[in-house]
């Protein structure tokens, strides 16, 4: 390709703008990834079987309880937790990180950065538009935990609906914000998605994906209470199961939306950071 | 002889180049053993968890579940050490069609194809598959007879034919439908239920576990041999069913090669 002459940089639009213009496009972005979830079905209900993880613990927590409950667990409690992991998990998570980081290593990311929207909001779109598929694959698990888990679902409480509702938000941004921090480290170093596999392993235990936190050590629920991981899957699954009363579903709502601002600020700032250094080999 | 004195010689040439491309990532190199190490302790915390509640779980005490995960994570190693990379590129090859390299070369392609990365950094997850084993053993106060561990031992061969040759058949599945990576994924999320003793698992989980995806012979099987808790004909039958599958694979391969018709490049 010859090197067309420069056109005139256009004046830098100021932040209103801009953010008027994403607003302008969002719909359709979103339409655009429904499209693509929809050619990439078959691809689609793969990724959804990965997860399967749930399922397994379920059987086991299954056979453990057989004789008595475990703590406040009986059978029918580990079936509507897990399940409730399962389709939070599938509801909120999305796959940025592997994303981005092949698309700043293989140089991609050049054609996106043309664009006139901020790439991560184009990502953002996106991976949002997922979200209905998703929604509609897990309705079948979803109506099994509502049948298992009826007597203490959401503690019938009204207010605790809305706290769900906000959770789950705040989860699917916090995952958001934290794949883009760690696939925008790919900008600095090689081993981008190994310190993400590692952050999965961490996630795995203080998240309550694998065991229910409240069945750990007391040290390790702390440490729980502390982390990041738990507002992205175990709070929200928490509450749903009726596991949280009102005062604490809120305190724990304020600190997951203290992370997501957190994590935000981060992944803009590296993201920011290290455009800076991105030299677009390839493309 | 001389055919496996010369594939001898090719499998150490290719292991070694291998290992030159490792170690020249040092960093990645130090990340990823850390990883390995990681994700043992991932696999052991819910173990410990729920051993911590209970004595036994569908018969199984925590030792002899331990030695299930002594096997879980030495087959581990050799699914992501030795298999899963080579095969990984394998698709890669065919969507690209790169695969002419190999067809090309005087050898068999599936050998080649097979055996082209290794990853040594798992070696981290052997050794932490010996501690396991050790560690169990040592709290089981009883070591395997040496019967037990020759059983124990033809069972790990039998286990890595099966992961091979399932993951043959995942790469053939590639010649006709191409995009076939997050299949992968699958088949490692599947293999991490080989953790647990097949016993804990009841009606349509069992089943899958035991005939559609067997993990029964991955992991609780070897343990058994090793506990002495397995008699000779199950091991036999079970023994004759995973050659058959991996005789089946090699058919499955040689058809899907014939389709392949180069995506050019």
């Amino acid at each position: 390709m010859t090197a067309a002459a420069a056109p005139p940089a256009p004046a830098r639009p100021g932040f209103g703008s801009e953010m008027g213009r994403a607003a302008k496009a969002f719909p359709t972005l979103l339409r655009i990834g429904v499209s693509e979830v929809v050619a990439y079905r078959a691809e689609f209900l793969v990724w959804i079987l990965t997860t399967n993880m749930p399922l397994v613990m379920l059987a086991i927590w299954h056979a453990v309880a057989a004789d008595g409950p475990v703590g406040r667990f009986d059978q029918r409690a580990f079936t509507a937790y897990y399940l409730g992991v399962l389709a939070v998990r599938l509801l909120t998570s999305n796959w940025a990180v592997w994303q981005l980081s092949m698309e700043i290593r293989d140089g991609t990311l050049s054609a996106k950065l043309l664009r006139p929207i901020h790439p991560i909001l184009a990502l953002a779109a996106e991976h949002l538009s997922a979200v209905p598929m998703r929604a509609a694959v897990i309705s079948p698990v979803v109506v099994i935990m509502l049948y298992s888990g009826w007597d203490r679902l959401l503690r019938h409480d009204p207010a605790l609906l809305l706290i769900l509702l906000a959770s789950l938000v705040g989860a699917w941004l916090l995952i958001f914000f934290s794949m883009v921090l760690m696939g925008s480290l790919a900008f600095f170093m090689e081993s981008a998605l190994g310190i993400f596999e590692l952050w999965l392993g961490v996630h795995a235990i203080f998240s309550g994906y694998l065991v229910p936190l409240e069945a750990l050590p007391h040290w390790v629920r702390g440490a729980a209470n502390v982390l990041p991981f738990r507002f992205m899957l175990g709070f929200p699954v928490e509450t749903l199961v009726g596991l949280l009363g009102r005062h604490d579903a809120l305190m724990a709502l304020g600190a997951q939306w203290g992370y997501v601002a957190l994590f935000g600020l981060a992944a803009l700032w590296v993201w920011r950071v290290g455009l800076r250094t991105f030299s677009a080999y390839g493309g | 002889m001389a055919l496996l004195r010369r594939y001898t010689r090719l499998f150490r040439v290719q292991v070694a180049i291998s290992a030159l491309t490792a170690m020249q990532y040092r960093t990645d190199f130090v990340v990823r053993g850390l990883i390995a190490i990681l994700w043992m302790a991932v696999t052991l915390a819910p173990l410990l968890v729920v051993f911590g509640v209970r004595k036994t779980v569908a018969g199984w005490s925590f030792p002899e579940s331990l030695v299930v995960v002594g096997w879980f994570t030495l087959l581990h190693a050799v699914l992501e050490g030795a298999v899963s990379p080579s095969l990984t590129a394998v698709v890669e090859h065919v969507r690209h069609g790169t695969l002419d390299f190999f067809l090309l070369k005087p050898a068999d392609a599936q050998f080649l194809v097979s055996t082209a990365k290794i990853e040594p950094w798992h070696v981290v997850d052997v050794f932490g598959a010996l501690a396991i084993f050790c560690y169990a053993f040592a709290k089981l106060g009883r070591w395997p007879r040496a019967l037990e561990v020759g059983a124990g031992l033809a069972f790990l061969a039998l286990a890595v034919v099966i992961l091979y040759s399932f993951w043959i058949l995942v790469v053939s599945a590639s010649f006709w439908v191409v995009k076939v990576d997050n299949l992968s994924y699958l088949f490692g999320s599947l293999f991490d239920a080989a953790r647990w003793p097949i016993t804990i698992f009841r009606g349509a989980l069992r089943i899958v576990f035991t005939f559609v995806f067997p993990i029964a012979l991955l992991t609780t099987y070897p343990a058994m041999a090793l506990l002495g808790k397995l008699d000779g004909k199950t091991a036999l039958a079970a023994l004759g069913g995973g050659l058959l599958f991996a005789a089946i694979a090699r058919r499955v391969w040689r058809r899907a090669l014939a389709l392949y018709t180069s995506a050019s490049s």
